[in-house]
């Protein structure tokens, strides 16, 4: 173990007889050991660099991404058109800067759905267990069991054109395409969720807290979240990248965002027909989904090893 | 063991009960008519549409709708295409056995790579061969099948002309040369989804087997003098696949996913591509028949997964 052992442990019990459970690591020593795996470095700074291009990028590639002209249908990569043109005519590079913002907020949003039920779920079945716990997890067995793209493409279908009627087309396929997505994606959040919890539930420093007087609401939020926090932390990573591939796949099926807004998906979508004439319009946003993707993947990895030391010690003894 | 595979496989019952009636409810609830189909036709007027409607049973409340749908579906009575006007078992009929085949070659063949594959790479693990594994892996993860497979078109049907980028489902193997353009067509949809499952039951693969090398049981068969082979065959590799058979099961609706997205890529005539050619045209009883469909092959591979996980660890309980 490392020497600075963080003062819960200490009240606690001694960290050797529990080496498989949640053991609290100080930050430095998670970035020491972040720092030390290269890929994790790499995709980081990859999607740091995407997420810049995407946010920063439209002010200085100031190319309108919706402006057709068919005089430039279907160019290949010039320097006017660094990743050439549509059959449109309208200039690939701006729709995915742009279309990178639809699909990244929808792969943050998607998460913090997901995130939250899961967390929820799993924290309500883990703390009071019982009957409760019981139908908790048979309803995440169920969903765990349920055939989700179809699912997902029956909701959209249904569901679609009310939503945009509500809330407009953007916010609402939008609103729509993020509670789907989150709503299929937070079962394996709610089995970490509660694992950590059970086995966190009957630790002296909790029955310290609860004869304290903790209520259940503190004894879960500032005793049991903070320490099942890193697992929920690497879920929440790998599920942006989960949330962006199924909204990319959505969009691909032509059935997310409307076709004005470019999504990557989309994009794809609509360079399926031209890949004979112009197979580069569906090379640059396939790349864009795939960088994104492995980046947050390898992000996802590095920070799992750099937050479990059971790993770390399996690999370096 | 016969009463754990029986308990096992009722469970499955209340399972598709619960299943069914979501998406019973999802489309039930969903707002807009399921007679809009009709609603824009001249040619029928209200008073046929109110009779259309009673016919089909919609005036009737929810829960009995539910029990009728649920009591024809078991006798296999699915309804009628909106489009097609054929018995919607018919057309899945069709399209069923063509999904199968495709995702059971798939799985068949990414099983058999990632297994030994998976197995080296935790025996030399962090040598520059299991980083490459590794890295091929995280790869073929990160990689959505529509693009592999837009990709795979791009370099073996337009560049090299090697393959066909359409299936052609008319296509019946009848001689040696039927057999070889059936082969031809199959190759580029199989890839997609073998290169995606692969990546995923490799990871698996590794991960169970670097569980176990460290195991004190690991340690006696060596020390015992077995020779290497013996020991990663004969008792790690036997311990280590139990875990994967439940993480193969929990990944199940994703392996459907894939098949539904390369059938559309590649126009494979399966039920995905049926799924989707029903949704762009509203043909809501056969959109709703194959969502089902979709969640009983899911729940079906789940029960045999499970079943097969009771079969290899004895430690299960049996109660």
């Amino acid at each position: 173990m490392p020497s600075s052992i963080p003062v819960s442990n200490l009240v606690d019990e001694a960290p050797e007889t529990h080496p498989s459970d949640v053991v609290e690591v100080p930050w430095i020593n998670i970035w020491q050991r972040f720092k030390r795996d290269p890929m994790a470095i790499m995709g980081a700074i990859t999607l740091l660099t995407i997420i810049v291009g995407i946010v920063v990028g439209p002010w200085f590639y100031t190319v309108p991404p919706n402006v057709i002209d068919f005089s430039q249908s279907g160019q290949p990569p010039t320097w006017s058109h660094p990743f050439g043109t549509n059959d449109l005519g309208q200039d690939q590079l701006a729709r995915i800067l742009i279309g990178g913002r639809v699909s990244l907020a929808v792969g943050l949003a998607a998460m913090m759905v997901a995130i939250g039920l899961g967390t929820g779920v799993g924290a309500i079945a883990g703390f009071y267990g019982g009957w409760l716990d019981g139908v908790l997890m048979r309803l995440t067995d169920l969903f765990l069991s349920l055939p989700q793209l179809p699912l997902l493409l029956l909701i959209l279908y249904l569901f679609d054109e009310p939503v945009r009627a509500i809330a407009g087309p953007e916010m609402g396929t939008f609103a729509l395409v993020t509670a789907v997505i989150g709503g299929f994606n937070w079962m394996p959040v709610a089995r970490l969720v509660r694992a950590n919890f059970l086995s966190l539930r009957g630790r002296r420093f909790v029955l310290a807290a609860r004869s304290m007087g903790a209520g259940s609401f503190r004894l879960v939020w500032s005793h049991l979240l903070p320490n099942a926090l890193a697992p929920v932390i690497v879920a929440a990573t790998l599920s942006v990248g989960t949330a962006i591939i199924t909204e990319s796949t959505l969009s691909f099926l032509g059935l997310g965002f409307p076709p004005d807004s470019p999504t990557w998906g989309r994009m794809l979508y609509d360079a399926q027909n031209y890949l004979e004439v112009a197979p580069y319009m569906a090379f640059f946003p396939g790349l864009a989904i795939f960088l994104t993707v492995l980046s947050i993947n390898y992000l996802g990895d590095g920070l799992r090893d750099a937050l479990d030391p059971k790993t770390q010690r399996s690999q370096t003894g | 063991m016969p009463r754990y595979f029986l308990h096992r496989t009722l469970t499955t019952i209340p399972t598709l009960a619960v299943i069914s009636l979501v998406v019973f409810l999802i489309l039930a609830l969903a707002p807009g008519d399921p007679m809009g189909e009709f609603a824009n036709n001249p040619a029928i007027s209200e008073a046929v549409r109110e009779n259309i409607r009673r016919v089909l049973g919609l005036d009737q409340p929810i829960h009995i709708r539910y029990v009728k749908w649920a009591w024809a579906f078991l006798h296999g009575d699915m309804g009628y295409s909106f489009t097609s006007r054929s018995p919607v078992m018919d057309l899945i009929g069709q399209r069923l056995p063509t999904t199968l085949s495709i995702v059971g070659t798939a799985y068949l063949i990414s099983a058999a790579f990632a297994v030994p594959l998976g197995i080296m790479s935790a025996l030399k693990r962090y040598s520059l061969w299991d980083q490459g594994i590794t890295t091929l892996a995280f790869i073929g993860i990160s990689l959505p099948p529509f693009f592999t497979g837009l990709l795979l078109i791009i370099v073996f049907s337009v560049q090299l002309d090697w393959l066909p980028f359409i299936y052609d489902s008319t296509l019946r193997v009848t001689d040696w040369e039927s057999l070889i353009g059936q082969l031809k067509q199959s190759i580029m949809p199989i890839t997609v989804l073998v290169l995606f499952q692969m990546a995923v039951l490799m990871r698996y693969v590794r991960a169970s087997v670097m569980e176990e090398l460290p195991q004190n049981y690991v340690r006696t068969a060596h020390a015992k003098g077995l020779p290497d082979g013996a020991v990663v065959w004969r008792h790690v590799v036997r311990n280590a696949l139990i875990p994967v058979v439940t993480l193969v099961a929990l990944d199940i609706p994703s392996v459907f996913t894939g098949a539904l997205i390369t059938e559309q890529v590649f126009r494979v005539p399966g039920i995905g591509a049926l799924l989707i050619d029903s949704i762009i045209r509203n043909d809501t009883p056969v959109i709703m028949a194959i969502t089902f469909i979709y969640a009983i092959l899911v729940v079906c591979f789940n029960l045999i997964a499970d079943l097969l996980y009771a079969i290899l660890d004895p430690r299960v309980q049996l109660s």
